[in-house]
């Protein structure tokens, strides 16, 4: 067990990142090629080149080409029509088909743009090389100069890893406590523990401590991970980020001491966890962001813990805010750390 | 008996009731305890045993009534309490994790005291568990959990130690040797509330109390309890024990028969002989018969005293 706790950041933060990333990558592509021109075989060579497809297909017709989706063979669909050289060349213009399979949405809208970008990337070198002229009067299609700010090449390891931090912390300090209490519960020590001199509060506090400190020590793996691995140096201050992971740890300790008062049995208590946590992690904004949910949805994840610490990682990583410009988060903090120690206080001495 | 300025006495209680939702534990009990002496409450499980044990341990509050434990207010002196008792529940609950020199050092410590300063009082319990010491608590057989679980609760010289049902599940050998060390615990002037549900145990305390459905039947020493048994008991045998207890108890004249292990113990009605009991059951095509009197055991007293208090 204790190897775990210390395993358990040092996994998360080395696979999680990979896995759990938005950019698409070997999208397999069916394609089906009427002209066989030199052009068609330029525009295909660009796909592929991209590194984003690999040619899993090539079909005749497009029913064929179905076929293969079918089989999950393909997930998209390229159909080059007859005459896709000629029509060009002489400026009549060409229709080409793209067919995605929408199973998996995200999987077939990125793809789509990604295919969308290289034919218009590949259409605007063909209307400078043919029609010189026009292209420099003007009628080239607006160009659009992409630029990401804090984060420049959208990468996603940058974004998932400040809040990889936070999903550990809450585990580590809020549930793993919650879960060791109630076992001693269980066990019975804890009723032992209550016939001896020791006041509640001081066991319960003890009870916590090492797992604070087990936080904090994870906290400073993440970090470390995160520069070594993904050469990640939070922009801001180090006091910033360990003065909020402060703030926050005492207040997701005070959730595991509620759980554990309601709780008489592991069950029970890995039931609330996991209750708890689907719905911290996906109202968080780790996956999607929050202010794409219905207004509903935004409103329970301002009440969730995890979605606050999650902004302000980021926001120290990747901006390089202060407490200055956090100040809202802090106070938002603060009020989660005095309500659930406040609720833990009450709920704990009803059950007695 | 002075019920409240008694400085002999270690325990009492007054009225305690306590209820869990639709359960009543506990029925205005009432009873006392001296100093240095090992008080025995005996009865079936669910009898209320442990309901009693967690008030006077300050675990739980009772809905009603008033206890002390060493002189102090169960409710009011709680810490006092806490610092003067010794509690072992039922159930094993030490730190199975940590080893049995580590376990008996944590309740030293917690109790603010060192193995050192009360070794004498365990010695001779630890003295058989010590070649373990490095062994997990977990780890260990029944016996010695058990042993484990009396040093640390001895561990802080406790004036009153709570014992509640120490020897279910145990062997009768560790059973006898574990009775041995409640004796010498005794002669310490510790005061032993222990709980059991076996009747045959009773004998080994000073007074106990028979408890079921939440009272008391009698509280007193083992030997008045079984001198107010106030009858003759017999013990009958026979071939067809089966058939022989269910005639005898569609006899009238039979006031009560209970299958004891190997005998039905009965009671006769005053002017009823046995030999005309002995002719009736040979009528009835029982063979091998014997009835015989015997002494009554502290069973025989429960089972007379909870039928009284049933009907």
């Amino acid at each position: 067990m204790p190897k775990m706790i210390f395993m358990f950041p040092i996994m998360v933060l080395l696979v999680f990142p990979w896995a759990a990333s938005y950019e698409i990558s070997n999208l397999n592509l069916s394609v089906i090629d009427n002209d066989h021109s030199r052009m068609s075989h330029q525009l295909v060579e660009a796909i592929t080149a991209s590194g984003y497809f690999r040619i899993t297909n090539v079909s005749n017709g497009y029913n064929d080409a179905l076929k293969s989706i079918e089989k999950n063979e393909s997930d998209l669909i390229i159909e080059i029509p007859q005459h896709f050289e000629k029509d060009i060349t002489t400026g009549t213009g060409v229709k080409v088909m793209i067919s995605a399979n929408a199973v998996n949405g995200m999987k077939g809208s990125v793809g789509m743009t990604y295919i969308s970008g290289i034919i218009s990337n590949f259409n605007q070198s063909n209307l400078s090389k043919h029609f010189p002229q026009a292209a420099k009067s003007g009628l080239m299609p607006i160009q659009i100069d992409e630029q990401y700010r804090f984060n420049k090449h959208l990468n996603y390891q940058v974004f998932m890893v400040p809040a990889l931090m936070v999903m550990i912390l809450t585990l580590v300090c809020g549930f793993f406590p919650a879960a060791s209490i109630v076992f001693e519960k269980e066990l019975g020590t804890m009723e032992q523990m209550n016939v001896t001199p020791v006041p509640k509060f001081t066991f319960i506090i003890a009870k916590l401590i090492p797992y604070w400190i087990v936080g904090i020590i994870a906290i400073s793996i993440g970090v470390i991970i995160s520069w070594l691995v993904y050469g990640l140096i939070p922009a801001g201050h180090f006091y910033v980020l360990y003065g909020f992971t402060i703030v926050y740890v005492f207040g997701i300790s005070g959730l595991g001491i509620i759980i554990s008062n309601y709780a008489h049995t592991m069950q029970q208590a890995f039931f609330i966890v996991f209750f708890f946590m689907m719905i911290f992690i996906m109202l968080s904004g780790l996956y999607t962001p929050v202010q794409s949910m219905p207004e509903w949805a935004q409103w329970i994840a301002a009440f969730n813990p995890l979605k606050h610490l999650m902004d302000v990682m980021r926001a120290i990583y990747l901006k390089g805010s202060g407490f200055g410009g956090l100040l809202k988060e802090l106070i938002v903090l603060i009020a989660f750390a005095v309500f659930f120690n406040t609720w833990a206080v009450i709920s704990y001495r009803k059950t007695q | 008996m002075n019920i409240i300025h008694n400085n002999n006495i270690a325990v009492s209680c007054a009225g305690i009731s306590k209820h869990y939702k639709k359960v009543q534990a506990l029925k205005n009990v009432s009873f006392e305890v001296s100093k240095g002496e090992i008080f025995g409450i005996i009865g079936p499980d669910g009898a209320g045993k442990t309901s009693l044990f967690r008030i006077l341990t300050t675990l739980i509050l009772a809905d009603n009534g008033t206890a002390t434990v060493n002189g102090f207010d169960v409710v009011k002196n709680y810490k006092n309490i806490r610092e003067c008792v010794g509690y072992m529940p039922g159930k094993f609950s030490l730190y199975q994790d940590l080893t049995v020199e580590e376990n008996l050092e944590f309740f030293a410590t917690v109790f603010n005291t060192s193995i050192k300063e009360n070794y004498d009082l365990i010695k001779d319990i630890y003295v058989q568990i010590e070649p373990f010491k490095t062994r997990r608590a977990g780890k260990l057989s029944g016996g010695m959990k058990q042993k484990l679980a009396l040093s640390c609760a001895l561990i802080h010289k406790p004036a009153v130690l709570f014992l509640d049902e120490p020897t279910t599940g145990v062997d009768p050998v560790s059973r006898k040797e574990f009775w041995g060390m409640l004796k010498n615990l005794k002669k310490q002037g510790i005061t032993i509330l222990v709980s059991t549900p076996y009747m045959d145990e009773a004998s080994l305390c000073d007074r106990i109390g028979l408890i079921q459905n939440g009272s008391f039947l009698t509280i007193d020493t083992p030997e008045e309890i079984i001198a107010g048994f106030g009858q003759r008991l017999w013990a009958a045998h026979s071939k067809n024990m089966n058939k022989l207890l269910t005639d005898l108890r569609s006899n009238a004249d039979v006031k009560s028969s209970f299958a004891f292990g190997d005998a039905v113990h009965i009671t006769l009605n005053e002017d009823y002989k046995t030999e005309q009991l002995r002719h009736e059951l040979e009528v009835k095509g029982h063979t091998g018969i014997s009835i015989r009197t015997i002494k009554p055991g502290i069973e025989d007293c429960f089972m007379e005293l909870s039928k009284s208090e049933k009907y």
